[in-house]
Protein backbone atom coordinates (compact mmCIF):
# COMPACT_ATOMS: atom_id res chain seq x y z
CA UNK A 1 0.00 0.00 0.00
CA UNK A 2 1.74 2.82 -0.86
CA UNK A 3 1.13 6.69 0.09
CA UNK A 4 1.52 8.95 -2.98
CA UNK A 5 -1.88 8.45 -5.05
CA UNK A 6 -5.31 8.25 -3.63
CA UNK A 7 -6.06 4.72 -5.40
CA UNK A 8 -2.35 3.55 -3.75
CA UNK A 9 -3.87 4.03 -0.29
CA UNK A 10 -7.23 2.72 -0.75
CA UNK A 11 -5.61 -0.41 -2.68
CA UNK A 12 -6.02 -3.61 -1.26
CA UNK A 13 -8.36 -2.54 1.75
CA UNK A 14 -11.42 -4.54 0.33
CA UNK A 15 -15.09 -3.06 -0.32
CA UNK A 16 -16.00 -0.01 1.73
CA UNK A 17 -19.03 -2.26 2.69
CA UNK A 18 -21.06 1.16 2.04
CA UNK A 19 -22.11 2.85 -1.16
CA UNK A 20 -24.80 -0.06 -2.37
CA UNK A 21 -27.36 1.58 -0.08
CA UNK A 22 -27.50 4.99 -1.59
CA UNK A 23 -27.62 3.23 -5.21
CA UNK A 24 -30.36 0.72 -4.12
CA UNK A 25 -32.43 3.71 -2.73
CA UNK A 26 -32.04 5.88 -6.05
CA UNK A 27 -33.64 3.19 -8.02
CA UNK A 28 -36.46 2.07 -5.47
CA UNK A 29 -37.55 6.04 -4.89
CA UNK A 30 -36.68 6.29 -8.66
CA UNK A 31 -39.52 3.72 -9.23
CA UNK A 32 -41.95 5.38 -7.08
CA UNK A 33 -41.59 8.31 -8.33
CA UNK A 34 -42.25 7.19 -11.62
CA UNK A 35 -45.97 6.31 -10.14
CA UNK A 36 -46.88 9.39 -8.35
CA UNK A 37 -45.13 11.73 -11.17
CA UNK A 38 -47.30 10.66 -13.64
CA UNK A 39 -50.37 10.08 -11.06
CA UNK A 40 -50.06 14.02 -10.89
CA UNK A 41 -49.30 14.41 -14.50
CA UNK A 42 -52.45 12.87 -15.57
CA UNK A 43 -54.37 14.36 -12.85
CA UNK A 44 -54.03 18.01 -13.40
CA UNK A 45 -54.07 17.07 -17.35
CA UNK A 46 -57.76 15.81 -16.41
CA UNK A 47 -58.60 18.57 -14.73
CA UNK A 48 -61.10 20.73 -16.22
CA UNK A 49 -59.13 23.89 -15.27
CA UNK A 50 -56.21 25.07 -13.60
CA UNK A 51 -58.28 28.27 -11.57
CA UNK A 52 -57.90 28.14 -7.80
CA UNK A 53 -61.42 26.55 -6.58
CA UNK A 54 -60.91 23.95 -8.86
CA UNK A 55 -57.45 22.26 -7.59
CA UNK A 56 -57.74 23.42 -4.67
CA UNK A 57 -60.91 21.15 -4.47
CA UNK A 58 -59.07 17.93 -6.24
CA UNK A 59 -56.44 18.52 -3.86
CA UNK A 60 -58.44 18.56 -0.66
CA UNK A 61 -59.67 15.31 -1.65
CA UNK A 62 -58.91 12.25 0.19
CA UNK A 63 -57.11 9.90 -2.61
CA UNK A 64 -55.55 12.89 -4.37
CA UNK A 65 -54.25 14.38 -0.80
CA UNK A 66 -52.66 11.20 0.12
CA UNK A 67 -50.97 10.69 -3.50
CA UNK A 68 -49.52 14.04 -3.04
CA UNK A 69 -48.00 13.64 0.37
CA UNK A 70 -46.30 10.42 -0.97
CA UNK A 71 -45.66 12.36 -4.04
CA UNK A 72 -43.25 15.10 -1.68
CA UNK A 73 -41.91 12.55 0.41
CA UNK A 74 -40.67 10.40 -2.95
CA UNK A 75 -39.33 13.14 -4.58
CA UNK A 76 -37.69 14.62 -2.18
CA UNK A 77 -35.87 11.48 -1.28
CA UNK A 78 -35.50 10.81 -4.48
CA UNK A 79 -33.63 14.02 -5.16
CA UNK A 80 -31.88 13.92 -2.45
CA UNK A 81 -30.27 10.13 -3.65
CA UNK A 82 -29.44 11.97 -7.12
CA UNK A 83 -28.00 14.95 -5.91
CA UNK A 84 -25.97 13.39 -2.82
CA UNK A 85 -24.20 11.17 -6.36
CA UNK A 86 -23.56 14.42 -8.08
CA UNK A 87 -22.47 16.34 -4.43
CA UNK A 88 -19.67 13.55 -4.21
CA UNK A 89 -18.84 13.17 -7.96
CA UNK A 90 -17.66 17.47 -8.23
CA UNK A 91 -16.76 17.73 -4.49
CA UNK A 92 -13.74 15.98 -3.35
CA UNK A 93 -12.24 18.10 -0.54
CA UNK A 94 -13.91 16.54 2.50
CA UNK A 95 -15.08 20.20 3.98
CA UNK A 96 -16.42 21.58 1.31
CA UNK A 97 -18.28 17.76 0.50
CA UNK A 98 -19.54 17.30 3.69
CA UNK A 99 -21.09 21.43 3.62
CA UNK A 100 -22.70 20.55 0.08
CA UNK A 101 -23.97 17.21 1.83
CA UNK A 102 -25.54 18.90 4.72
CA UNK A 103 -27.06 22.08 2.87
CA UNK A 104 -28.72 19.56 0.79
CA UNK A 105 -30.10 17.90 4.18
CA UNK A 106 -31.18 20.58 5.13
CA UNK A 107 -32.57 21.80 2.10
CA UNK A 108 -34.56 18.90 1.62
CA UNK A 109 -35.90 17.79 5.01
CA UNK A 110 -37.27 21.67 5.08
CA UNK A 111 -39.06 21.33 1.46
CA UNK A 112 -40.29 18.42 2.15
CA UNK A 113 -41.83 19.52 5.54
CA UNK A 114 -43.20 22.72 4.10
CA UNK A 115 -44.75 20.45 1.80
CA UNK A 116 -46.23 18.02 3.86
CA UNK A 117 -47.47 20.78 6.02
CA UNK A 118 -49.14 22.70 3.27
CA UNK A 119 -51.03 19.20 1.97
CA UNK A 120 -52.42 18.20 5.12
CA UNK A 121 -53.65 22.03 6.13
CA UNK A 122 -55.24 21.75 2.62
CA UNK A 123 -56.88 18.25 3.00
CA UNK A 124 -58.10 19.40 6.81
CA UNK A 125 -59.41 22.43 5.60
CA UNK A 126 -57.37 24.99 6.31
CA UNK B 1 -7.13 12.71 -0.22
CA UNK B 2 -6.71 16.76 -0.21
CA UNK B 3 -3.22 15.70 1.52
CA UNK B 4 -0.55 15.17 -0.76
CA UNK B 5 -0.27 15.76 -4.45
CA UNK B 6 -2.66 17.86 -5.42
CA UNK B 7 -1.04 18.47 -8.93
CA UNK B 8 -1.07 14.67 -9.98
CA UNK B 9 -2.82 14.67 -13.44
CA UNK B 10 -6.93 14.37 -13.90
CA UNK B 11 -7.93 11.33 -15.68
CA UNK B 12 -9.96 13.21 -19.17
CA UNK B 13 -13.23 14.48 -18.66
CA UNK B 14 -15.85 15.72 -20.78
CA UNK B 15 -13.73 17.61 -23.70
CA UNK B 16 -11.75 14.80 -24.50
CA UNK B 17 -14.05 11.86 -25.45
CA UNK B 18 -15.81 11.49 -28.80
CA UNK B 19 -19.54 12.42 -28.43
CA UNK B 20 -21.73 10.08 -28.65
CA UNK B 21 -25.65 9.03 -27.96
CA UNK B 22 -25.24 7.04 -24.32
CA UNK B 23 -23.01 9.90 -23.39
CA UNK B 24 -25.06 12.50 -24.35
CA UNK B 25 -28.07 11.09 -22.38
CA UNK B 26 -25.97 10.35 -19.71
CA UNK B 27 -25.89 14.21 -19.09
CA UNK B 28 -29.24 14.35 -20.15
CA UNK B 29 -30.23 12.34 -17.36
CA UNK B 30 -28.09 14.32 -14.53
CA UNK B 31 -29.10 18.05 -15.73
CA UNK B 32 -32.89 16.78 -16.25
CA UNK B 33 -32.76 15.69 -12.70
CA UNK B 34 -30.51 18.45 -11.19
CA UNK B 35 -32.95 20.74 -12.37
CA UNK B 36 -36.40 18.68 -11.45
CA UNK B 37 -34.93 18.52 -8.33
CA UNK B 38 -33.63 22.37 -7.90
CA UNK B 39 -36.28 24.15 -9.62
CA UNK B 40 -39.19 21.45 -10.06
CA UNK B 41 -39.27 20.86 -6.61
CA UNK B 42 -39.09 24.78 -6.23
CA UNK B 43 -41.89 25.45 -8.33
CA UNK B 44 -43.95 22.73 -6.58
CA UNK B 45 -43.84 24.56 -3.24
CA UNK B 46 -44.80 27.21 -4.39
CA UNK B 47 -47.80 25.83 -6.16
CA UNK B 48 -48.86 24.03 -2.74
CA UNK B 49 -47.43 27.32 -0.70
CA UNK B 50 -50.09 29.24 -2.90
CA UNK B 51 -53.22 26.67 -2.51
CA UNK B 52 -52.95 27.12 1.54
CA UNK B 53 -52.10 30.86 1.49
CA UNK B 54 -55.56 31.49 -0.57
CA UNK B 55 -56.90 32.84 -3.84
CA UNK B 56 -54.78 35.95 -4.11
CA UNK B 57 -51.32 34.17 -3.25
CA UNK B 58 -52.60 31.45 -6.36
CA UNK B 59 -53.30 34.17 -8.57
CA UNK B 60 -50.20 35.71 -8.38
CA UNK B 61 -48.44 32.30 -9.12
CA UNK B 62 -50.78 31.79 -11.67
CA UNK B 63 -49.62 34.88 -13.39
CA UNK B 64 -46.07 34.61 -13.18
CA UNK B 65 -46.04 30.80 -14.39
CA UNK B 66 -48.53 32.00 -17.19
CA UNK B 67 -46.18 34.51 -18.30
CA UNK B 68 -43.96 33.80 -21.51
CA UNK B 69 -40.59 33.76 -18.77
CA UNK B 70 -42.81 31.26 -16.48
CA UNK B 71 -44.10 29.21 -19.17
CA UNK B 72 -40.83 28.66 -20.60
CA UNK B 73 -39.91 26.93 -16.82
CA UNK B 74 -42.91 24.89 -17.06
CA UNK B 75 -42.28 23.63 -20.76
CA UNK B 76 -38.95 22.81 -19.98
CA UNK B 77 -39.60 21.06 -16.66
CA UNK B 78 -41.34 19.14 -18.60
CA UNK B 79 -39.71 18.18 -20.63
CA UNK B 80 -36.82 17.39 -18.12
CA UNK B 81 -39.69 15.35 -16.46
CA UNK B 82 -40.16 13.34 -19.67
CA UNK B 83 -36.29 12.78 -20.76
CA UNK B 84 -35.30 11.55 -16.80
CA UNK B 85 -38.39 9.49 -16.76
CA UNK B 86 -37.11 8.18 -20.41
CA UNK B 87 -33.63 7.60 -19.24
CA UNK B 88 -34.12 6.59 -16.33
CA UNK B 89 -36.43 3.57 -17.55
CA UNK B 90 -33.23 3.14 -19.52
CA UNK B 91 -31.03 2.76 -16.53
CA UNK B 92 -33.19 0.24 -15.18
CA UNK B 93 -32.46 -1.93 -18.08
CA UNK B 94 -29.13 -1.36 -18.07
CA UNK B 95 -29.74 -2.24 -14.21
CA UNK B 96 -30.50 -5.96 -15.13
CA UNK B 97 -27.16 -5.82 -17.62
CA UNK B 98 -28.96 -6.04 -20.66
CA UNK B 99 -28.82 -3.21 -23.43
CA UNK B 100 -25.20 -2.84 -23.31
CA UNK B 101 -24.61 -4.15 -26.93
CA UNK B 102 -23.47 -0.76 -29.38
CA UNK B 103 -25.95 -0.96 -31.40
CA UNK B 104 -28.63 -1.09 -29.32
CA UNK B 105 -27.16 1.03 -26.99
CA UNK B 106 -26.90 4.17 -29.43
CA UNK B 107 -30.48 3.42 -30.69
CA UNK B 108 -32.38 3.45 -27.13
CA UNK B 109 -30.07 6.53 -26.07
CA UNK B 110 -31.59 8.14 -29.49
CA UNK B 111 -35.18 6.91 -28.47
CA UNK B 112 -35.18 8.24 -25.12
CA UNK B 113 -34.46 11.81 -26.68
CA UNK B 114 -37.44 11.54 -29.40
CA UNK B 115 -39.37 10.32 -26.85
CA UNK B 116 -38.80 13.23 -24.56
CA UNK B 117 -39.58 15.64 -27.45
CA UNK B 118 -42.56 14.11 -28.61
CA UNK B 119 -44.10 13.63 -25.00
CA UNK B 120 -43.13 17.00 -24.33
CA UNK B 121 -45.42 18.40 -27.33
CA UNK B 122 -47.98 15.89 -27.14
CA UNK B 123 -48.54 17.27 -23.36
CA UNK B 124 -48.57 20.66 -24.33
CA UNK B 125 -50.93 19.85 -27.31
CA UNK B 126 -53.23 18.35 -25.16
CA UNK B 127 -52.99 21.53 -22.39
CA UNK B 128 -53.47 24.20 -25.28
CA UNK B 129 -55.83 22.05 -27.35
CA UNK B 130 -58.18 20.91 -24.88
Amino acid sequence: MGNGTSIGRVRGLGSAHSGAGNWLQERFTGLASLIVSLYLLFSLLMLPAFNYQTVRAWISAPLPATAMVLFVVVNFWHARSGLRVVIEDYQHEHASKLFFLLALDFAVFAGGAFGVLSLVRLALGA
Amino acid sequence: MATANRNRPLSPHLQIWRWGPAMLVSILHRVTGSGLSLVGLAVLLWWLGALVSGPDAYATFAAVMGSPIGLVVLVGLTWAFWQHLASGLRHFVLDIGAGYELESNARWSIITIVASVLLTAATWAFILLR
